[in-house]
């Protein structure tokens, strides 16, 4: 009788096989943890927003009341004062901001959306740049030339200048994007019907890019008007009613964080009051916007 | 109005192209006037700027020192909490969640980056500062028997809230572009791992993760540049001493909370200048992290298009 | 999870002792009344045939009648599609696949797959690609990495190409190449099973003809089934053929399994025999 060898291949089938029922429990049970893990993490990330927005509703509705959005500020420790001067104030500034940036971000998402040569990526890369500087940094520079020299003294424009410039990358972003989105067949045709560019664009690429176009846009004034950091030393705050452009300024930011880290009660529950309305506000356009486009684009497809 | 917008196709192309170029010409002013407010400073104080500790109104000396090391331990911290988290976090939102649950969540999570920074700096300040000092602090402190990073006095504010409250304002931008790199590797490399006898995390580990790893470091390199230049949170929990601290429980400055201190109470010229050049240092390293942040998030899009293995 | 069943060898080992030839026992898989669904929509209805050991069986019919959805359920694949349901009975040896006794990362290493389009991990190196199922099955030593690697190389004639590179990028490979990979990939596993899921249709027909001699190569190593609507490839590769047909209920049936030579010459369904004529498909 001969004797045959060992096939390889079986044996090491057999081992592996070993190998594999051995480990198998451990391997399922580590992953069933890692997968636990990763889970926790997700609920670990959401805490903080609960945690924060509870208390944010918590402790600033407690300060909403009608003379809150309708006074002016009081001095520490006499009651009933508001932020009317500061909804105003922010209203003026971040009005200005937007009417300049909107329309240099679009028609800069315009120029980038149709071209993408070597100069449309140096602007890119301009725009880039921009939207990755601190906001500190932003309002030394509108201190520079506002401030120091322009106006001489504290104002509301050199706010806006600022915040403007904070949103200029973001709503240029956008507008690319949403251009970009626009079928081409759309342009096409109005070429071919002989219409001139800009009338192309007028008639037929903004139109149809406007649902993206407004969530956009309403997205970079939302975040525009979060900012503190570009308010500090250019509108400072005030505590009077003003709307003058080329004068000191209140404003909401500057309201929760002038008020935020002073010792009176009084002053810190309007801190959380103008918390409470900056974030309502915030949420009231970015959700506002995202079913403003949906309606748009619903009514366009009609 | 109506005429201007018909103008003819070279006109417009040309006032589009004015207004793109405006970009270019409000970056380059910008680092001008930058620069001819901080050359005092650098010119006079020359290296030591960057060197030395002391920061002195009132001797006229001026270092960064502190402040470059305050920016860089609270953006460490964030990122040490904020990047396992994060990756965590993404990789539960691309595979660990039932369908049905996943829009909703990342919603939710990208609704963390909708909050400003005021409000987080005011709940990090009158609601977790509070927490900090009576619950964490004692128990690091207890736990690690009070030494080196984790003695001195307990306040609340300082380095590790600083470093907390920054992980979370990040956290979205880390959690949003790392999901979107993971969801994006291609299935038949998935399939192929599960075909082999991978359980789930396996795949996650072994296959998935080091193809989106490109992607992954770009979004922490861009959270890195958001930890960076954040300002107000930080201002108001970091607790504003111009000195270094050796403890996270200790009180620090970074460059961006200094100018925000600082900025309107500085009366004597040199002062001025000086905030300016250490505005300047953190434009610099800023700039530099989101431009890096950019191009590896960029090149991974163009290796996916074009098809080439993620290296 | 140390069900005697569970742990038990391969049909063949079953009957081997350590110095004898095995003796072949009859098929390794088979299916009984098999109905593979998702999302509501059933793809294969019904389907009933065995998977002879140590022979080449290839699935085909025209694009849609459930041959790949049936495939990927023979090794759990199709687990992973939203709301499947498999109905039926499908055994490897004597075990139930789908019975609580079978993990289905444990039926993954003894059925393996190679896809449509090579998949290699583009991460790793050509190494680390072809051991990387031995890894994620538990194993660690190296002697075996190192032998399992080199014999499902040899196996899928791709060794003597990458000997001197098995460092290298996995993306350095030609296609064919890559494709090869993945099969030494599922083979250093070895498993008693390979499925092919249209392999060669992404390949020009040098790479293609090399992959269908390897097929003849390697079925007394493993048993293959493939799926293919290379007419003309299932000829040429395949031992035992199995026609599926979408019905008009939408869903696939077996209509006819056998012998490739009766399947193609002298079948027993006028269907059948339409379709192997070229009269549609």
């Amino acid at each position: 009788m001969t004797i045959m060898a060992v096939d390889p291949v079986l044996a090491r089938r057999a081992e592996i096989q070993r190998i594999a029922q051995a480990t198998d429990h451990r391997r399922e049970l580590l992953s069933r943890l890692a997968l636990l893990a990763c889970r926790a993490c997700l609920v670990i990330t959401l805490i903080p927003l609960g945690a924060l927005l509870v208390y944010v509703v918590i402790r600033g509705a407690s300060a909403w009341n009608w003379a809150f959005f309708s006074h002016l500020p009081t001095p520490a420790g006499i009651p009933g004062g508001g932020i009317w001067n500061a909804i105003v104030g922010s209203l003026v500034i971040d009005g200005m901001a937007a009417a300049a940036a909107i329309p240099f971000g679009i028609a800069a998402g315009l120029f980038l959306a149709e071209s993408d040569g070597r100069i449309a990526g140096t602007l890119r890369l301009a725009a880039d740049v921009l939207s990755g500087v601190p906001s500190i940094v932003v309002a030394i520079f509108a201190y520079a030339l506002l401030v120091a020299h322009g106006i001489g003294h504290f104002s509301a424009v050199a706010a806006s200048f600022a915040i403007g410039i904070l949103m200029l990358p973001v709503i240029t972003r956008a507008s690319e994007t949403a251009i970009r989105g626009v079928p081409s067949v759309l342009a096409e045709a109005g070429l071919a019907l002989g219409a001139r560019k800009a009338t192309i664009a007028r008639r037929v690429i903004l139109p149809a890019a406007l649902p993206g176009l407004i969530t956009g846009v309403l997205l970079a004034v939302a975040r525009g008007a979060g900012e503190t950091a570009p308010l500090l030393f250019t509108a400072v705050g005030s505590q009077y009613f003003s709307v003058s452009p080329t004068k000191p300024i209140a404003a909401i930011p500057l309201v929760i964080y002038q008020n935020g880290i002073q010792a009176y009660p009084d002053l810190v529950k309007i801190a959380w009051g103008s918390a409470l309305f900056l974030v309502v506000m915030i949420l009231v356009l970015s959700v506002g916007s995202r079913l403003v486009a949906a309606r748009l684009r619903r009514v366009r497809s009609e | 109005m109506r005429r201007l917008l018909s103008v003819p196709d070279g006109a417009y192309r040309g006032a589009l192209g004015v207004v793109a170029a405006l970009f270019v010409i409000l970056l380059v002013a910008f680092v001008t006037s930058l620069a001819i407010q901080a050359r005092p400073a650098f010119a006079h104080f020359g290296f030591s700027f960057l060197t030395s500790t002391k920061w002195d109104p009132v001797h006229v000396h001026y270092g960064a020192l502190v402040f470059l090391v305050g920016t860089m331990e609270t953006t460490v911290i964030a990122l040490m909490i904020a990047f396992p988290i994060g990756l965590g976090c993404a990789l539960a939102l691309a595979f660990g969640i039932p369908q049905r649950l996943r829009v909703a969540l990342g919603t939710a999570v990208e609704l963390l980056a909708a909050v400003p920074s005021v409000v987080y700096g005011l709940w990090g300040l009158l609601v977790v500062a509070p927490w900090v000092r009576t619950i964490i602090e004692p128990a690091l402190a207890h736990i690690t028997g009070g030494h080196g990073p984790f003695g001195g006095s307990q306040l609340g504010v300082g380095l590790l809230l600083a470093g907390v409250i920054l992980a979370i304002m990040v956290m979205p931008t880390m959690v949003a572009i790392s999901r979107d790199v993971l969801a994006a590797v291609p299935e038949v490399e998935i399939e192929g791992a599960f075909a082999l006898g991978a359980t789930r995390w396996q795949v996650m580990r072994r296959v998935v993760v080091p193809s989106a790893r490109a992607g992954i470091l770009g979004a922490t390199t861009l959270a890195t540049g958001r930890a960076l230049g954040e300002t107000i949170a930080v201002t108001m929990v970091i607790g504003n001493t111009d000195r270094f601290t050796h403890s996270l429980f200790g009180q620090t400055q970074t460059m961006a909370s200094l100018i925000a201190n600082e900025f309107t109470e500085a009366t004597e010229p040199f002062h001025l200048s000086a905030l300016v050049a250490v505005g300047v240092l953190l434009l610099v390293v800023a700039i530099v992290v989101n431009l890096a942040a950019r191009l590896l998030v960029r090149s991974v899009g163009r290796q996916r298009a074009l098809g080439i293995g993620v290296l | 999870m140390n069900d005697p069943t569970v742990v038990s060898l391969p049909a063949t080992m079953a009957t081997t002792t350590p110095n004898s030839t095995p003796i072949p026992h009859g098929p390794v898989m088979t299916l009984r009344d098999v109905s593979v669904a998702f999302s509501g929509k059933v793809a294969v209805r019904g389907a009933s045939f065995d998977v002879p050991m140590n022979q080449v069986t290839a699935l085909i019919g025209p694009s849609g009648s459930g041959k790949t959805t049936l495939l990927r359920s023979l090794n759990r694949m199709h687990d992973m599609v939203r709301g499947a349901v498999v109905s039926g009975e499908i055994k490897l040896g004597n075990i139930d696949i789908y019975g609580p006794t079978m993990r289905p990362t444990l039926l993954r290493s003894r059925v393996g797959m190679v896809f449509q389009r090579p998949n290699p991990f583009p991460t790793m190196s050509i190494y680390d690609n072809a051991v990387s199922g031995l890894r994620f099955n538990g194993v660690r030593k190296k002697a075996l990495l190192d032998e399992a690697a080199e014999s499902a190389l040899i196996a899928a004639a791709l060794w003597d190409s990458v000997r001197d590179r098995l460092r290298a990028h996995a993306g350095t490979l030609s296609g064919g190449e890559q494709q090869r990979l993945c099969i030494a990939r599922a083979l250093a596993v070895e498993p008693e099973v390979l499925l092919m899921d249209e392999p060669t249709s992404s390949l020009d027909p040098i790479a293609t003809k090399r992959i269908e001699e390897l097929i003849g190569e390697l079925k007394d190593r493993v048993t293959i089934v493939i799926v293919t609507h290379n007419m003309q490839q299932a000829l040429r590769v395949s031992d035992a053929c199995a026609f599926l047909l979408m019905g008009e209920d939408k869903a696939g049936a077996l209509i006819e399994v056998g012998p490739t030579q009766k399947v193609f010459e002298s079948p027993d369904d006028s269907r059948t025999k339409d379709y192997v004529e070229g009269r549609f498909g």
